[in-house]
């Protein structure tokens, strides 16, 4: 293993993200007010009772990003673990196996990474149909073709290096082979395609869910809240301003992991 | 007219010296040989000659004085001026030596675009003249072609165009023959011989190899570990070398490539591919040589040969 | 020249795919549409007369074939939602959002160039750690939340244009275009952080390459051997990239049309899907993959013009 420095892209980032994603875990189980609960506090700015201010139904927005935004997170997790498995799935297949198959897939992948995220994302749930469950679908979809093509090139890469060879020399199964010797050396690929693919998925999720056709009542999301907070503007710009930070502040943290473990690994070299 | 006094380089991320003391001359119109394996610091005191020396990731000092004029220490203003002009550079990978996205004419003009002040049909007719001078065939259609177009070879004689397109009084080639077929070495050793006679470039010949080396250098120096360890006429070098180092790189040719250089010796009176004469030696077929070189072990095995000149071969001979 | 051909004929293949795939799934889903067009009040006789006026009863190639070629003619059906032909509502959407996008496209290139070719320049230097810690910020932010902030700032505190009173194209060009740079600049800041990286990054790979050093010993110096070499040698990737920075400004715009409420097509196609309006859907969703792939496509031959290397359709 080459020896990793830490820098201060990882680390800020690290610590930015954590921060961010604690506070809204912790939203699930408490936040300062009821987050739906309406009151006579209306559009107040913000203030040491109500950090970020109050909307214009009295609902404390500090509460109700702390938690709302519990869903995104979920969405953008789930989305990564199916884009990501199938995938590195499809990757360690046509990857290792090259060969028409190889050829053919990557053909239909390219195809479909020319397409803007948000368009495929559009148009699966113009035929699923909004809702948190179908969201999660439609950006798993979206998002394997990006995780099969770089998992592709980690696995090619491998396939004709020392060890791997004696260990089929040796006898190992394709599947062994996959799974114990190639996978662990692909991880310093996946990582960063991790960052990258959860701050594309919180942008997707938030930007569809704004439009109206990601997450619906009674969920609450980062970008249904935005929707919400477009309508409030005039009257209580916080509410955008404070749900459009919490989101700029949580992808430019996971961004600066993403930058950070790039240069960890070019220092590596 | 180059001199070389007690260089020494030392790269940061490094431990020890790349060079460490390194001193020899060149004089006018002669071609010297550097001779070591990967890590001596041949290359590395090309580039300090060439002003090529990345000088933010070194420490450096010492003399490098081209016709009295110091290369080492210059500010980059003036070093430009000697690059190219004086100076020319032919590295060892043809193809990524070359920009992929010029065509071949117009970076054997480079050096006149930069240095002269001549009109496009000039510096075309320059190149030309070039291209033609290295012994490309067709030097117009080589002038409109892309690099990835050309043979390695062909490329490769492009690229010594490119360096003496200015008439250069210096010449720095490093392993310009190692990426290439053994056929094509020895044709891009007698056409530098040959510009070395005709025109009078003084040449510095970089290479691991002592053989490809002797065939072209009247001069030689062994570097090892950043020193020059001995220097001296290829000839005491190649058949009496006295350093324990030069004795090892001797010992690792094979006899029969050193059978043919002897042979070669004693046809031409001449180490190098071509002596003083103007044509160069011919050569017969390699098998023929083979033969002949191995037919005399035989005959030094069964001891009835001393000095390896019982039976004489076809034509002349090759190395 | 034949690799020319041969994109193009991969253009026509593609699309024909994709837009077999589309009307094939959206066929699938979407009811009956004569029912849909006329309401509940229809009779049998009307919708009968309807079905096949549209030709619904015709078999599943037809249709599509006749849908297909429609693209040319100007016929794509009726829109569920407004009754109307679907080219006549699309129309005058598209012209608005192209011109954003034109807008958008342009303000890119002309801020990613020069500052990506600075950043290449002044790499490594003190103040990098600033500038790469920017563009992470700029690539952060959601496009859609810089629109509302700018749409904040300089609709309502400065007054720049009015925000949900968009003028007409016919009558007032300049007052559209004003109004637009301001969307357009929204979708263009993320790009441009992706894009000046990209750059930052292909020109020190340049950089390192073997013929920079035998510029250098020619006599070139660090100005000239950018100019002459690396810069065309840094094209290939970098057009590449515009050519998908093209296909995604229009993502990009879907969200941004939103915010400012601009009459364009994305808009209209997040509006179609709410009221599973397929036909509308259908047909954007088509046009929206032709303008992906002619991008693509664009770049691909841009590239092969400059770079001999691929012109046998090959690898550089």
């Amino acid at each position: 293993m080459k020896k990793k420095k830490m820098n201060g892209y990882l680390l800020a980032g690290l610590i930015i993200t954590t921060v961010i994603i604690v506070w809204i875990i912790i939203g699930r189980f408490y936040t300062p007010y009821n987050p739906t609960k309406m009151s006579s506090a209306k559009l107040q700015g913000p203030s040491p009772a109500h950090l970020f201010g109050t909307d214009k139904f009295g609902r404390d927005i500090f509460s109700r990003v702390m938690q709302g935004s519990g869903t995104t997170l979920v969405i953008a997790a789930a989305t990564i673990l199916i884009g990501g498995t199938v995938g590195t799935i499809v990757g360690a297949v046509t990857g290792y196996f090259g060969g028409m198959v190889d050829e053919v897939l990557m053909r239909l992948n390219d195809a479909l990474t020319a397409f803007p995220s948000i368009l495929l994302a559009l148009v699966i749930i113009s035929i699923l149909g909004p809702g948190k469950y179908n969201v999660i679908i439609a950006l798993g979809i979206v998002f394997i073709p990006s995780y099969a093509r770089v998992m592709r090139t980690a696995f090619a890469s491998q396939r004709d290096v020392n060890y791997i060879i004696s260990a089929r020399l040796m006898g190992a199964s394709k599947l062994r082979i996959l799974m114990v010797h190639m996978l662990p050396n692909t991880i310093h690929v996946l990582l960063p395609a991790i960052t990258i693919g959860f701050n594309n998925a919180v942008l997707a999720e938030a930007s569809m869910s704004f439009l109206g056709i990601g997450v619906t009542p009674p969920d609450v999301s980062m970008g249904y809240m935005l929707s919400e907070a477009q309508g409030m503007f005039k009257s209580a710009p916080w509410y955008a301003l404070s749900v459009g930070c919490v989101i700029a502040l949580l992808v430019f943290g996971v961004g600066l992991i993403g930058e950070g473990l790039q240069r960890m690994d070019k220092e590596a070299d | 007219m180059l001199e070389v006094r007690d260089l020494h380089v030392k790269f940061h991320n490094r431990d020890r010296e790349a060079v460490a003391g390194v001193s020899f001359t060149l004089r006018d119109g002669e071609i010297l040989g550097l001779v070591g394996e990967s890590g001596s610091g041949k290359s590395v005191t090309a580039m300090s000659i060439a002003g090529l020396l990345p000088r933010k990731k070194c420490d450096y000092r010492g003399d490098v004085l081209v016709d009295g004029e110091d290369m080492l220490h210059a500010n980059r203003a003036l070093l430009r001026k000697v690059q190219g002009n004086k100076i020319g550079v032919v590295f060892q990978e043809p193809m990524s030596a070359m920009d992929p996205l010029m065509k071949v004419g117009k970076q054997v003009e480079e050096v006149l675009t930069i240095h002269e002040k001549l009109s496009p049909e000039e510096r075309k007719k320059r190149a030309i003249q070039a291209l033609d001078d290295v012994e490309l065939p067709d030097p117009e259609a080589v002038y409109d072609k892309y690099p990835h177009e050309l043979s390695g070879g062909m490329l490769q004689r492009s690229m010594i165009a490119a360096a003496i397109v200015s008439r250069p009084s210096l010449l720095l080639l490093d392993e310009p023959t190692t990426a290439l077929d053994v056929t094509i070495q020895a044709q891009i050793l007698k056409l530098l011989i040959k510009l070395n006679r005709k025109h009078g470039i003084s040449m510095l010949f970089i290479s691991h190899n002592l053989n490809v080396v002797r065939k072209l250098c009247k001069r030689v120096a062994v570097m090892q570990r950043g020193v020059i360890v001995e220097e001296g006429p290829t000839n005491d070098i190649f058949f009496h070398p006295q350093h324990p180092y030069t004795q090892h790189l001797i010992e690792c040719i094979p006899a029969r490539v050193k059978v043919i250089a002897r042979k070669h010796v004693e046809e031409t009176g001449s180490i190098n591919l071509i002596n003083d004469a103007d044509e160069p030696a011919e050569t017969a077929s390699a098998a023929g040589a083979v033969q002949a070189a191995e037919a005399v072990q035989v005959a030094e095995a069964a001891g009835a040969v001393e000095n390896g000149n019982s039976t004489k071969p076809e034509g002349g001979s090759n190395g | 020249m034949k690799y020319a051909v041969r994109r193009i004929l991969a253009l026509i293949i593609t699309m024909i795919m994709v837009s077999f795939l589309a009307f094939a799934a959206f066929h699938m889903i979407s009811g009956d549409p004569a029912q849909a067009i006329l309401g509940t009040n229809a009779t049998p006789e009307m919708l009968e007369r309807l079905r096949h006026e549209m030709g619904l009863d015709q078999p599943f190639i037809v249709q599509y074939f006749r849908w297909f070629t429609g693209f040319f003619t100007g016929n794509l059906g009726i829109s569920y939602s407004y009754r109307q032909p679907v080219a006549d509502l699309i129309m005058p959407k598209l012209k608005v959002t192209l011109l954003m996008v034109m807008i958008s496209f342009v303000i890119i290139v002309l801020c990613s160039l020069p500052l990506g070719l600075r950043a290449a320049q002044k790499s490594g230097g003190r103040l990098d750690w600033v500038r790469t810690t920017f563009q992470q910020l700029c690539m952060a932010v959601p496009a859609f939340f810089l629109s509302i902030l700018v749409s904040y700032l300089f609709g309502i505190i400065l007054k720049w244009f009015t925000p949900g009173d968009f003028p007409k194209i016919e009558h007032n060009l300049i007052g559209v275009m004003r109004y637009l740079f301001f969307a357009a600049v929204c979708i263009a800041i993320p790009r441009i952080a992706m894009t000046v990286r990209m750059l930052k990054s292909t020109i020190i790979q340049e950089m390192e390459k073997d013929y920079v050093r035998t510029a250098i010993s020619r006599g070139n110096d660090r100005a000239e051997v950018l100019k002459k070499h690396v810069l065309k040698n840094s094209l290939v990737p970098t057009i590449t990239m515009l050519g998908q920075t093209m296909a995604e400004i229009v993502g990009g715009s879907i969200v941004v049309e939103q915010v400012f409420g601009i009459p364009g097509m994305g808009r209209f196609l997040v509006a179609s899907i709410s009221n599973r309006d397929y036909p509308v859907v259908e047909a954007l969703v088509v046009i929206l993959a032709f303008w992906v792939i002619l991008s693509g496509t664009v770049a691909d031959l841009i590239n092969q013009k400059i770079d001999p290397r691929l012109r046998l359709g090959g690898r550089a």
